[in-house]
């Protein structure tokens, strides 16, 4: 099979199974020529800004006396980063992270915190992949 | 998910819940499971309802028997009491008034009774003073025994009532001798104390004693004839009769005796008058009386004569009984009338001028009373009367108690029937909305099935299963949409849009079925109708997108024209191309007659019948529309047209498996048109065609600044030849729409000619394919003719193409005459392209950008210096990435401070956006820091200290628009607020960021 149909089909399946929503769409719709890496560059910035937040919530959450207000800024920036990007899944999750915050339930906070991550590292493993095969299919040498 | 949600607010509760509740299990169907229990609340609550109601109902039913139960009874009672009190109230007023009557006849009688005893007592009064006169005053007397006799007898006519009168004279005993002497005879006792045998009145004058002496005596002297024999009676012997004697010298008046036996066995009354020697004064003494007595007259009464007569002389006497009794004793003597006592005695005082003496007259109806019927039977009728009323109000209260027994019955049935409603309402909206979830990922795994790869069956059949999801989806969509209408929870949108470009973009959706059938498709839309309207542009697809997709669903040979005028145009010009014509259709098949779709309309026939009233909606900025949707299919048979827009009715069973559809769509289009203040209406006639046309009431935009119409063709000159005029005009309609000038022909032959004149050649030929067909004799003629300069901007040839035609098989006249074809239906848009790749001149961007709303928005935002305030660098790269794409030059900052120095005045940035939550400073800070710089500036403006770099500015405000995930009405508060202008949804949106931009843009462009 060719890059380029799994490529098709691996988006097709990040929208199948819920991962991706429709902003995905709209930013896809927003790279041509002018701007041609333009998806590839939000995704590494997502990923990159999604790891950061993680590992600062991880650490939040690890303090004895937690900060709650603090844990909700962080999520509030994984929740408006995602929503960018279209993560459909990260976004929801930090949907029930912010309430949970707001109640200030550290044990529901690290549980969620742990479907975030789990729900991340999903999403950035496929988008890997797919930066992957867009490498592939522009041309590129899958190992550069 | 955003999208959805937020276009799903207005949802029930349920659906809410479920965006709420994300991520809970990926197969909506676990939660729908989860989700029915609620679903149930409203049947339990209504039930409980139900049953209050009932209790209430019930119980107030049962009171009512209840009170019933005594009620009867103390009603009755009741009526027995007010019966019988008018019974006792009339025969009491009838008792007094028999009684009143009684009295009053008893003392009638009683008073004539006393005027006769009177009169006779005067007259023996008259009597007694003769005596005086004539016998005691004249010496000798002029009186003797015979001539008293007589006179008595002569007047005793004036004495009815006396039987017989003497006169005794009073003889002291020293004159007895003399007396005794000068008479001839002795004086004697009244009564033989021997002889018992003459208890009352006198004897026989030889039977009688002698009178023992006494101190005085009183020897009758004169008598009446009948009395002769009491000559020589002393009246003074007997008891009754001295005591008269006695009374009447003393008292100067007449006195009566007891009643006592007559001789003829009657009751009668001795008068007595005293005869004096000389006139007494009226006060005189006793003694003075008893000195100068000198005799005395007696009368004895009948009284019962008396009292026969006198009644005799009244009426009635036959229905009175009268007794009159004398009481001057204890015990009464009875003087006249039968001895009985019954009830209803009426008593009457009786004076018979003596003073001593009392009688009484007692009188009593001889007739018992009779029986007060007129009480009886009028208390009798008020019980009947008081029954009757009695029974009316309860049969009353029964018949209401009944009534509201059903009425609430009723209700209750009623609000069970709507409860069912709502609930099958959620029922749909639920169950809808959860399968869609699920199918979406069926239909992306079968997407992703076909790109494997696969056999050609196991592709046909994915692409049947995705077909068929697909169709289940958009079932799915309209009963959603169905049951969000019927819950009311519908809501229009009301932006700003172009109908042309909607009307193009649904023709362009059935281009491809269009062409499968050989259908002809077109639209036109009158001028009159404005650029940019404002209206729901989603809802109005939605109708036009059913009407057309139920016209193609019916139609195999013909058009499909969709027409759009604004309602004056077709009101003031009733006449427009009704289509009864055959040969001036859109494809020359005939169609029903549009004017009958709209006859029905309330719209029409208001104006109609009030043409001089100015048109309604004309006054405001409201604009109403018609749009017809024609065909030429199988029509609607006339059994069925009455329940078209019905939901899920069809035709017949079969419709449903050679078509598919679910019938919903037209019940659908009805409601949205109804929510849109519209009408909707059809003409149909079965193998002809169908009309469906609809209102609706839209509003217009004011900042039309944008016209559309490319500059790029602006004096091209264009000629369109069709022989049908109905399809010239929308070709001339989408021509019109680029901004090139055309003028239509119908007969090429014409033109030729014109153009051998050498008048002014037009750039562009548009000829449709079935007028090339049908003119092909001398259309060679025509492109030599036009081709003939040879010059480098020569006329260019357009073909319209009828998809219907076979493409191929004529594909060597265009190779020939070096046609441009153009396939139907004709788009704006794509006929643009097709002159440019014509002409030449093609604009990259414009090519680029294709789609008109987005040109708009490109057009807007090109060049224009724009930042972007995000501390989210991922957002921030996005927003800007979509500025980007409409052509603005963006600068990020990704924290308030860093915006507030870049937008200290004077800076060269056009619009500013601004995300809300930032850590340190929030957007609402950043935003109103800004303004407070700004402000100062325009103050230094304003005194003309204004640095160099802000002349000709005179205010400075840089839009500011906020980005905000939780687009809800209190964030827009604030925004306003924090003097934002408005606010962007995050992640963008097209529609909407194109919305915010223009808002502020266009007014910017119209004061600059």
């Amino acid at each position: 099979m060719s890059a380029a149909n799994q490529l098709a089909a691996l988006i097709a399946n990040m929208f199948a199974t819920g991962l991706l929503d429709d902003q995905f769409q709209q930013l896809q719709m927003l790279q041509d020529p002018s701007a041609p890496n333009f998806v590839s560059e939000v995704v590494t910035l997502f990923c990159q800004d999604g790891e950061r937040i993680i590992g600062e919530l991880a650490k939040q959450l690890d303090k004895p006396s937690v900060d709650f207000d603090r844990v909700d800024a962080f999520v509030h920036q994984l929740k408006g980063s995602s929503a960018s990007v279209g993560a459909l899944k990260v976004k929801n999750t930090c949907i029930q992270f912010c309430e949970l915050c707001q109640q200030k339930s550290k044990d529901g906070c690290l549980k969620t915190l742990e479907t975030v991550r789990i729900n991340f590292y999903e999403l950035r493993g496929k988008f890997q992949t797919m930066l992957q095969l867009e490498r592939q299919v522009n041309g590129f040498p899958p190992n550069n | 998910m955003t999208v959805t949600a937020r276009g799903r607010s207005g949802g029930g509760a349920g659906m809410e819940e479920k965006c709420d509740a994300p991520g809970l299990g990926f197969l909506g169907l676990d939660r729908m499971r989860v989700l029915l229990p609620p679903l149930r609340l409203p049947e339990k609550l209504s039930a409980s309802r139900t049953l209050r109601t009932h209790l209430f109902t019930n119980y107030r039913m049962r009171k009512v028997r209840d009170s019933s139960r005594w009620l009867i009874p103390l009603w009755v009672s009741i009526w027995v009491f007010i019966a019988s009190l008018i019974y006792l109230r009339m025969s009491y007023q009838a008792v007094e008034k028999r009684r009143e009557l009684l009295a009053i006849m008893c003392d009638d009688r009683a008073r004539m009774l006393q005027d006769q005893l009177n009169v006779s007592m005067n007259h023996l009064q008259a009597l007694a003073i003769l005596v005086s006169t004539f016998h005691h005053s004249k010496t000798p007397s002029a009186i003797d025994q015979k001539t008293f006799a007589w006179y008595a007898e002569r007047t005793a006519f004036e004495r009815p009532l006396t039987s017989g009168v003497a006169y005794g004279v009073k003889v002291t005993h020293a004159e007895r001798e003399q007396f005794e002497r000068q008479q001839g005879w002795s004086i004697k006792k009244m009564y033989s104390s021997k002889t018992k045998k003459q208890s009352q009145g006198p004897g026989n004058a030889e039977d009688a004693e002698v009178r023992e002496p006494a101190e005085e005596y009183a020897p009758v002297i004169f008598a009446q004839d009948a009395y002769k024999h009491v000559i020589s009676f002393d009246l003074l012997s007997g008891a009754d009769d001295r005591d008269n004697v006695l009374r009447a010298r003393e008292s100067g008046k007449g006195v009566l005796t007891a009643p006592f036996k007559l001789l003829n066995n009657r009751l009668g009354v001795i008068s007595t008058y005293a005869v004096y020697k000389y006139e007494l004064p009226p006060n005189a003494r006793p003694q003075e009386r008893i000195q100068a007595a000198i005799g005395y007259l007696g009368g004895i009464f009948d009284i019962e004569a008396l009292v026969d007569k006198s009644l005799h002389q009244l009426a009635g006497k036959q229905s009175i009984m009268v007794n009159v009794y004398d009481t001057t004793n204890e015990k009464p003597i009875s003087m006249y009338g039968s001895n009985d006592t019954g009830s209803g005695m009426c008593k009457v005082t009786l004076n018979f001028g003596d003073p001593t003496r009392k009688h009484e007259m007692h009188c009593r109806f001889i007739q018992s009373p009779p029986w007060p019927w007129l009480a009886i039977t009028t208390s009798i009728g008020i019980f009947v009367i008081g029954l009757l009323v009695g029974y009316i109000i309860y049969a009353t209260a029964k018949r209401i108690a009944r009534v509201e027994d059903d009425f609430q019955e009723m209700s209750l049935l009623k609000k069970r029937a709507e409860d069912a409603d709502i609930a099958k309402s959620q029922f749909l909206a639920t169950v809808s909305h959860e399968i869609r979830t699920p199918m979406n990922g069926v239909l992306g795994m079968l997407q992703m099935l076909m790109d494997t790869d696969l056999d050609t069956t196991q592709q046909d059949y994915v692409r049947t299963a995705q077909a068929s999801g697909k169709a289940l989806v958009s079932l799915i969509n309209e009963v959603l949409d169905q049951a969000k209408i019927e819950s009311g929870k519908l809501e229009l949108e009301a932006v700003p849009f172009d109908l042309r470009t909607v009307c193009d973009d649904i023709l362009s959706l059935f281009c491809g079925k269009a062409q499968e059938k050989g259908l002809e498709l077109a639209v036109f839309v009158s001028d009159q109708v404005p650029q940019t309207l404002i209206g729901d542009p989603g809802r109005i697809r939605q109708i036009i997108t059913n009407l057309v997709g139920n016209s193609i669903k019916f139609t195999e040979k013909g058009h499909i024209y969709l027409t759009v005028h604004v309602v004056e145009e077709i009101m003031h010009c009733l006449e427009v191309e009704t289509g009864t014509q055959y040969a001036n259709t859109l494809s020359g098949y005939p169609v029903a007659n549009r004017k009958r779709s709209w006859e029905n309309f309330r719209l029409f026939s208001r104006e109609l019948n009030s043409s001089e009233m100015p048109f309604a909606t004309s006054a405001s900025d409201s604009i109403s529309l018609i749009i017809s949707v024609e065909d030429t299919g199988v029509g609607i048979p006339s059994d069925a047209q009455s329940r078209v827009f019905t939901p899920f009715m069809q035709v017949g069973p079969s419709i449903a498996r050679i078509h598919g559809g679910t019938g919903i769509g037209l019940s659908i289009s009805k409601c949205l048109v109804g929510l849109m203040k519209g009408e909707i209406g059809f003409a149909s006639k079965p193998q002809v065609g169908s009309t469906f046309t609809f209102t609706a009431v839209l509003t217009r935009a004011h900042s039309s600044v944008n016209e559309n119409k490319s500059s790029e063709f602006k004096g091209i000159n264009a000629l369109v030849v069709d022989h049908r005029p109905v399809r010239a005009k929308v070709t001339k309609y989408h021509l019109q729409r680029l901004g090139v000038h055309n003028e239509l022909t119908t007969d090429l032959d014409q033109y030729i000619s014109k153009i051998n004149c050498g008048s002014q050649i037009a750039k562009l030929v548009l000829i449709d394919k079935e007028t090339w067909l049908k003119e092909s004799h001398s259309l060679p003629l025509l492109v030599t003719k036009l081709r003939n300069k040879d010059q480098p901007d020569s006329t260019k040839l357009f073909l319209l193409e009828n998809p219907k035609s076979s493409v191929k098989s004529n594909s060597h006249i265009f190779r020939e005459y070096n046609l441009n074809v153009i396939m139907k239906p004709l788009r704006a848009s794509m006929l643009q392209v097709s002159l440019q790749r014509a002409l030449g001149g093609i604009d990259k961007l414009h090519c680029r950008n294709g789609v008109v709303g987005n040109s708009i928005l490109g057009s807007l935002l090109r060049k224009k210096q724009i930042i972007v305030v995000d501390d989210n660098i991922v957002n921030l790269k996005v927003a800007a990435g979509a500025l980007k794409k409409y052509g603005a030059e963006v600068t990020c900052a990704d924290s308030g401070k860093k915006a507030i120095t870049l937008l200290k005045p004077p800076h060269s940035f056009d619009a500013c956006f601004m995300d809300i939550q930032m850590p340190e400073m929030d957007g609402f800070e950043a935003t109103r820091r800004i303004r407070v710089m700004e402000r100062d500036l325009n103050e230094q403006i304003e005194r003309g200290e204004a640095p160099p770099e802000c002349a000709g500015v005179r205010q400075w405000r840089t839009p500011i628009l906020a980005m905000t995930a939780d687009v809800i009405q209190a964030t827009h508060e604030q925004c306003l607020k924090s003097e934002m202008d408005g606010y962007v949804s995050k992640p963008f949106e097209g529609e909407q960021l194109y919305r915010e931009v223009a808002r502020f843009f266009l007014n910017q462009d119209q004061v600059q």
